[in-house]
């Protein structure tokens, strides 16, 4: 496959497809995998705050944790997650786990 | 016609660079050519100043100081310790000047310190001498300095401004 | 015999004053800019325009020449119109950001008052500023008078966004910039209609979301800096017919390459701006009435250079000297525009005595007579060679 010439591609480098990044998924290569153990988060968005790649997600809804009710959930989308850690790192709680990536 | 070159000594602050400004707008005015311009460089209040003007018929294209004035107009007596105003008169240039001065060249003068003072109540000379010049050499109508000065002054310093041009047309006289 | 129609709008104006009424006429949305000598006055007038609403426009103070540009960079690509003005060592500062608004294909339009670059500091005009700027990829004029900067301002605003590259109007600081001379100035609604907002490729929009300034690898770069190589040959041809058109609407027109007394001259000078310009043509005035085939060429269009109007309009000339007001340190010829015509006539194959007069400098006065002198020396000893005239060795 050959690539575009010169008079093919938008002037000025201008890439005119908006979030074409998201195509790009950079998770292949994730050694630990961090998992979110519901029954211990307290919402406290500190995981969402902090993830640099922002690839943890609030999902709203109603959720039952044991005696409380919440408004939101949050998710990791494991498509852009390196494995980091940070979020790990940051959960006043402990409620995110690392674990190994399962081939 | 040729082109009539004038040069403006002045100290920064009295207003030689608008005297040179004024009279091209009324040239201008008038469907003259007309070329003004300071002496290019950092500005400082009390310093001696030049300000040049060329008016024509034809077009100007020339961009050059005026080494021989065809009209010199001297704004202030003590600028001749600092300097020479007359370097490069000829015979037949024509000095424009705010105090009682013996020259060679034909000479008009105008008490435009007085004047000022009189009529705006501040020592700024430039209106008036602007008026002597009209007066010393025709270049442009009364009116038409009037009608350009618009763009220089509003209201009632406008008014005044135009006052003195007229008095001091009438006050100038040949030494 | 008067030239100028009373029935016609004429003041008074500085350079500067003159490029202001352009960008008021041209109806520009955001104007960012910091003040340097000699282009303040531009933006003093600009203020006054913005503040007492004849111009509606948003003026940015921004905190140095690199964020002026930067600022004007950001707002074109979100789809205003823009201006900016900056000279000598606010344009070396923003450098950088000169090649981001030509690669990314910003329509901006800059008034550049020329001015001598540091150091020593230099207030004064000369062309070092702008011919530091020259291969940056802006289309780039040489205005010769207060008139012909207004007419120009509005003409760079129509080529840039026809063909998507900024615009640079340079001029001599002072002695064009700060000198009050005669300027038309047109009807603004015409104006408008001159330049009427075009529909653009790509702007900064979150309606129809792009991304600009990407990064792009060794796969990619290369054709993107072809595209400007070919968005400024197409310039060429823009610049043309806008002028062309300019002159059918305003009465007032150009070309890129202006003469003087060149149809049967045998000795020119060629060079750049109003007071070389004027000053030479006085020069061959002089030189004619004493017997000597004197002419003079006006490079108006600097950038995309007008190789063929240039070569075409030297085609009888025996010798020539190209008069340039920069000073290219280390070139085998110090001139700018020496260099250009030297690579021209190369090219095509054209050889005869050219040489290179570097005057003006920092605003060194080019005497008419200094003028005379280069077509004496053209007649009696024409050579190839750099002469530095004016100063003191």
């Amino acid at each position: 496959m050959s690539l575009p010439k010169a008079t093919e591609l938008p002037i000025g480098a201008v890439i005119p497809e908006p979030g074409s990044t998201r195509r790009n998924l950079t998770a292949g290569w994730r050694t630990l995998r961090p998992v979110i153990h519901d029954d211990r988060c307290i919402r406290c968005q500190l995981c969402w705050l902090y993830c640099p790649e922002g690839t943890i997600v609030e999902r709203k809804g109603v959720f039952q944790v044991g005696n409380r009710t919440y408004d939101v959930k949050y998710e990791i989308v494991y498509d852009y997650c390196k494995g980091c850690g940070i979020c790990a790192n940051e959960c006043p709680t402990k409620a995110i786990e690392m674990v190994p990536e399962t081939p | 016609m040729g082109i009539l070159e004038f040069r403006f000594h002045g100290r920064g602050g009295q207003g030689m660079v608008t005297a040179a400004q004024v009279l091209a707008a009324a040239a201008i005015l008038e469907g003259k050519y007309a070329q003004a311009f300071p002496e290019f460089g950092p500005e400082r209040r009390g310093a001696p100043v030049k300000s040049y003007l060329r008016v024509s018929e034809r077009p100007i294209y020339i961009r050059e100081p005026v080494l021989h004035p065809d009209v010199i107009v001297v704004a202030d007596q003590s600028l001749f310790q600092a300097e020479n105003p007359l370097e490069g008169a000829r015979p037949t240039t024509i000095l424009v000047v705010n105090w009682i001065y013996k020259a060679p060249q034909k000479t008009y003068y105008v008490d435009a310190t007085s004047l000022a003072m009189k009529i705006l109540g501040r020592p700024i000379v430039n209106t008036a001498l602007i008026g002597a010049v009209v007066k010393a050499t025709g270049i442009v109508s009364l009116s038409s300095v009037a009608e350009a000065l618009k763009k220089y002054f509003t209201g009632r310093l406008y008014d005044l401004n135009v006052k003195l041009i007229e008095s001091a047309y009438q006050e100038t006289k040949e030494l | 015999m008067i030239q100028i129609q009373k029935t016609r709008r004429v003041e008074a104006l500085t350079g500067n004053y003159a490029a202001a009424y352009a960008v008021k006429a041209a109806d520009v949305d955001v104007i960012a800019v910091y003040p340097i000598t000699p282009q303040t006055t531009i933006v003093e007038k600009l203020s006054e325009f913005v503040a007492n609403g004849e111009l509606n426009a948003e003026l940015i103070h921004v905190e140095s020449e690199h964020s002026a540009l930067s600022a004007v960079v950001g707002a074109s690509a979100a789809g205003a119109r823009v201006f900016t003005a900056t000279s000598s060592q606010g344009l070396e500062l923003a450098h950088e950001i000169l090649h981001i608004a030509s690669a990314m294909r910003l329509p901006i339009v800059m008034a550049v008052p020329t001015r001598a670059i540091s150091a020593p500091i230099s207030i004064h005009n000369d062309y070092g500023d702008v011919m530091n700027a020259r291969d940056t990829g802006w289309v780039i004029y040489i205005a010769a008078s207060a008139q012909e900067v207004y007419d120009t301002i509005i003409q760079a605003y129509r080529v840039a966004e026809t063909v998507n590259l900024p615009a640079m109007v340079a001029y001599d600081g002072f002695l064009i910039s700060h000198t009050v001379e005669p300027v038309e100035l047109n009807n603004e609604e015409e104006v408008r209609r001159f330049l009427p907002r075009s529909v653009r490729p790509y702007t900064l929009n979150p309606k129809r979301p792009v991304t600009m300034g990407p990064l792009a690898s060794p796969d990619w770069y290369y054709e993107f800096k072809y595209q400007q190589v070919l968005a400024m040959k197409e310039a060429y041809k823009v610049v043309k017919d806008v002028d062309a058109l300019y002159g059918e609407k305003f009465g007032r027109s150009y070309g890129v390459v202006e003469t003087y007394k060149m149809e049967d001259a045998e000795y020119a000078i060629v060079t750049y701006g109003g007071a070389a310009f004027g000053n030479a043509k006085a020069a061959a005035d002089i030189a004619r009435e004493r017997g000597i085939a004197a002419g003079v060429v006006r490079v108006r269009l600097y950038r995309p250079f007008p190789t063929m109007d240039v070569l075409k309009v030297l085609e009888g000339v025996k010798a020539l000297a190209v008069l340039d007001r920069a000073i290219m340190f280390g070139s085998p010829a110090e001139g700018p525009l020496y260099k250009d015509i030297a690579t021209a006539m190369f090219m095509h194959g054209v050889d005869k005595p050219a040489a290179n007069v570097i005057h003006g400098i920092g605003q060194r006065t080019m005497y008419v007579e200094d003028m005379y002198k280069i077509y004496t020396m053209l007649r009696e000893n024409p050579r190839k060679e750099v002469v530095f005239m004016g100063v003191r060795v």
